[in-house]
């Protein structure tokens, strides 16, 4: 065996949920385009890191695949325009976020051409490219990762050691959510051939392919597009389907048997983990020179007429999807981007499709769980049995719940990963995922304050420090000219003591300036 | 605080706290029959006055405090106090007793500590404690099984006995009431009886005593079902019987003339009722999965302590009790190591 391949060992993550997958409604179909939209909506902050920054006036005409924002800070990406049209300025419309707040939307008319920008052509000798060209490129593309965690690909790489192995995520399993499956089966190929390609920017020669056992078609097609690549770098694995498996630190654990250090990365234990559709995007914006405008997005719903996989442009407004997937027959339906376990609910049918949106899910009042009726905590415990991060769920809760921070955090609070996991299962029907989200954001905002009172006091202790130093020159200063005097009316010699006071007189004079200029 | 109305996870929660309570009652059923069928329909009657003395007085309480009063006592939560609580006494104890402990039980340990899940102590064996202090004498007064009797009180009689808190139809408790298995070993064999001796008298069957023992094998069934049922973990019962298993083997075999077996043990007695309903209370109990079999291990081994050489011929409410206490201790010392803490 290659002594550089890390070691499969099936290890087990702790707890976890067998979930009903509901994938079948929108799995069966093949992956259909939509049709151009009249309008797209770009928000510039749709990614981790900062937002980008615009680059395009009023009026201006863009192609399909033409930057509009320009990446903006180590880990932001660069937006591309999704069609050809022309720039309309910005538009307020509430964003896919978990605030539910409104953002400023970069508004692009489709002139309906479609005509593609020739600014990169596709790099058909990748194989022979420097690894730093080839994560240029997937900078310059806007790759993210598009699992739903939407970090910069190109960041993630640069950060990553040589030598590492890859991990080529598979492992979709929210209920509901079948667009990595769908690719998996249509676009084998490409998958493969952008999991080269990163294996190359990594400098890399390990790829471990993870895939839940509940999708065979995705398995066996994949088998076959290894085959024909008759890559010898590649394994393909087959895990068992448990919720949260696709979540990096359980997948890493179920593949390796080890653990992401707490607060760590994967790369610190010499893995970089990626998403089979970013794999995929990876693969067009470098052979073909195609930017991340569009993705690979579940529309589904029990309230759906005809849910599928369907490929869409960033940008288009999510009511399109829902026309697309045969409309909603329940007026009262609620959208969720992402999947039933942690999914953000979506203001209304204005929210513009984000490069994060793997679902789109339409739940009928019904299957939510608010307005359930919450009863004190009774310590059962099952929480902790299912908890994939081993916390104590219920220890945490009754410290949130009385606004005790600093024992949550003891508790290991920065350690949950929001897989909602404890909420299913609470027999109390309590929000406990809600809970921890909040008061992680209270801890995080307490460290900011405290951070930036620690910064306050620091420098008014230099300010202090400084003050004090000068008044300290100064004393030494007057002392020294005091016993100079005296030493002159001792001496007698009154001709040079008066030059010598005459002399020191001028350069304590120009001291006093440049004091003056440090204070 | 302020947690979103509307946040993920959106799928349904599954059975509440009241289907929990709702399926431990249904859990206890067959043992009550059995009950029923060995000792007559006292406990029916005294299940009756617990409950809805532990209904009252959580709805008193609950107004006193101006809480909802019926989403509390609609978790069935004081029912399954009162009813566990009128499992361990005897079947024709005075109503005022039973009152006194289920009253005791919901006012002193759980509603002034907070309500639901927020009592430190089983409420059932605080209340069962506090009345098997203060009424020694009723609260030992047990009725022959059926096999031993020629007079088992019927419906009427055991009411009207329980309303008065005078015999059924005899001038004195002597001829109907006799000592329990576990109370009759302790005696004799502080009399210089040996175990086989005991376990020659009438009074005992196959395992333990005569009717304790089928009592006790439906407990058992339904603690089993409510593992199965997901209402229960099976750390707790498992811990437990084998730590008063073990204890009373490694004494047994020493010397199995001063000591009762392991089975005699774990059939007599409240054992069974114990290890599947009362030590498994969760609000009580430790949280951790480690700190259950350490907190359920020290019931086992009190309980051996107490009946063997402590004043009650059973100890499985005091030793509950104190193992209670001990809660916060071992939930401190076996919290499980978070993911990516290193090994």
């Amino acid at each position: 065996m290659n002594p550089t391949r890390i070691a499969v060992t099936p290890g087990r993550f702790h707890g976890g949920l067998k979930l009903d997958g509901h994938r079948k409604l929108a799995s069966g179909k093949p992956i259909t385009p939509l049709p151009l939209s009249e309008r797209y909506f770009l928000w510039l902050a749709q990614h981790y890191g900062d937002a980008a920054l615009p680059c395009v006036s009023v009026g201006e005409r863009v192609l399909r695949g033409q930057v509009v924002a320009l990446q903006e800070g180590q880990r932001g990406t660069p937006i591309h325009a999704p069609t050809s049209g022309i720039v309309r300025g910005f538009q307020d419309l509430p964003a896919p976020a978990a605030d539910s707040s409104s953002a400023s939307m970069l508004v692009i008319e489709s002139d309906g051409e479609d005509r593609a920008c020739t600014d990169l052509s596709g790099l058909a000798e990748w194989d022979c490219a420097a690894p730093e060209t080839l994560v240029e490129r997937i900078a310059q593309s806007g790759i993210v990762g598009l699992g739903g965690a939407v970090f910069a690909t190109a960041a993630k790489i640069a950060r990553a050691e040589a030598g590492v192995t890859l991990i080529l995520n598979g492992a979709e399993c929210e209920p509901y959510i079948s667009c990595d499956d769908g690719l998996m089966r249509e676009r084998a190929n490409s998958i493969i051939g952008g999991a080269q390609i990163l294996l190359r920017a990594l400098g890399s020669s390990d790829c471990i392919i993870a895939i839940e056992r509940d999708k065979p078609e995705a398995i066996a097609a994949m088998e076959v597009a290894l085959r024909d690549a008759g890559d010898e770098r590649f394994r393909l694995e087959r895990i068992f389907s448990l919720y949260p498996a696709g979540g990096e630190r359980q997948l890493i654990e179920t593949l390796t048997g080890r653990q992401v250090p707490r607060g760590g990365l994967p790369q610190d234990i010499g893995l970089v983990c990626i998403n089979v559709g970013t794999a995929a995007a990876i693969r067009h914006a470098v052979c073909e020179g195609r930017p991340l405008t569009s993705r690979v997005t579940t529309v589904t719903g029990p309230v759906l007429g005809a849910p599928g996989n369907f490929d869409v442009r960033i940008g288009t407004p999510v009511r399109e999807l829902i026309a697309a997937a045969g409309g909603c027959n329940d007026p009262k339906a609620r959208l969720i981007m992402g999947g039933p376990m942690m999914g953000i609910p979506l203001r209304d049918d204005r929210v513009p499709v984000i490069k994060a949106m793997n679902c789109l899910l339409a739940l009928p009042e019904s299957a939510l769980a608010d307005g359930r009726d919450q009863r004190p905590c009774i310590r059962c415990g099952e929480c902790a049995e299912v908890c994939p991060a081993r916390l104590l769920p219920q220890q945490m809760y009754w410290e949130l719940r009385d606004e005790r921070f600093e024992p949550a955090r003891k508790f290991g609070l920065d350690a949950c990963i929001e897989c909602g996991c404890c909420d299913v299962v609470c027999p109390s029907h309590l929000p406990l995922t809600r809970y921890f989200r909040w008061g992680k954001g209270q801890l995080h905002r307490q460290t900011v304050e405290r951070e930036r009172a620690e910064h306050a006091r620091q420098r008014f202790e230099a300010r202090n420090a400084r003050i004090g130093q000068q008044k300290a020159q100064r004393e030494a200063r007057l002392a020294a000219k005091r016993e100079a005097l005296e030493k002159a009316r001792s001496d007698g010699n009154r001709g040079a003591a008066i030059d010598e006071i005459i002399a020191r007189k001028k350069s304590s004079t120009a001291g006093n300036d440049d004091s003056g200029q440090t204070g | 605080m302020s947690v979103a109305a509307t946040a993920a996870p959106f799928l349904r929660p599954p059975a509440g706290v009241t289907q929990v309570m709702a399926r431990v009652l249904l859990a206890l059923c067959p043992a009550t029959l059995a009950h029923i069928w060995y000792f007559g329909p006292g406990i029916a009657i005294n299940m009756a006055i617990a409950a809805s003395a532990c209904i009252g007085s959580e709805a008193l309480i609950l107004r006193l405090r101006q809480r909802p009063i019926g989403a509390s006592l609609g978790d069935l939560s004081a029912v399954v106090t009162g009813v566990l609580l009128a499992f361990c006494i005897p079947p024709l104890t005075p109503w005022w007793i039973t009152a006194c402990g289920s009253v005791f039980a919901i006012v002193f340990a759980k509603q002034l500590y907070g309500g639901l899940g927020f009592n430190p102590f089983n409420p059932a064996m605080a209340g069962y404690a506090v009345i098997l202090i203060s009424f020694p004498v009723e609260m030992t007064r047990w009725l022959a099984p059926r096999q031993l009797t020629e007079t088992m009180p019927g419906f009427p009689a055991s009411l009207a006995a329980i309303l008065s808190g005078k015999p059924p139809g005899a001038p004195t408790w002597d001829g109907m009431t006799m000592a329990t298995p576990l109370d009759f070993a302790k005696t004799e064999i502080a009399r210089l009886q040996t175990m086989p001796e005991i376990r020659a008298d009438v009074m005992f069957g196959d395992f333990a005593g005569l009717g304790w023992e089928w009592i006790a094998n439906w407990i058992a069934i339904g603690g089993i079902w409510m593992i199965y049922k997901g209402v229960i973990r099976w750390h707790i019962p498992v811990a437990m019987l084998a730590s008063l298993s073990l204890c009373a083997f490694v004494f047994w075999i020493a010397d199995p003339g001063k000591f009762a077996s392991p089975g005699f043990h774990v059939f007599g007695g409240a054992a069974m009722l114990g290890a599947f309903f009362i030590a498994t209370d969760p609000v009580s109990a430790a949280t951790t999965i480690r700190g259950r079999v350490i907190y359920a291990a020290g019931i086992g081994v009190l309980t051996y302590v107490i009946r063997t050489w402590g004043g009650y011929p059973d100890g499985i409410a005091f030793a509950v009790l104190l193992m209670n206490l001990c809660v916060p201790l071992i939930d401190r010392y076996t919290r499980p190591r978070i993911y990516g803490d290193g090994s």
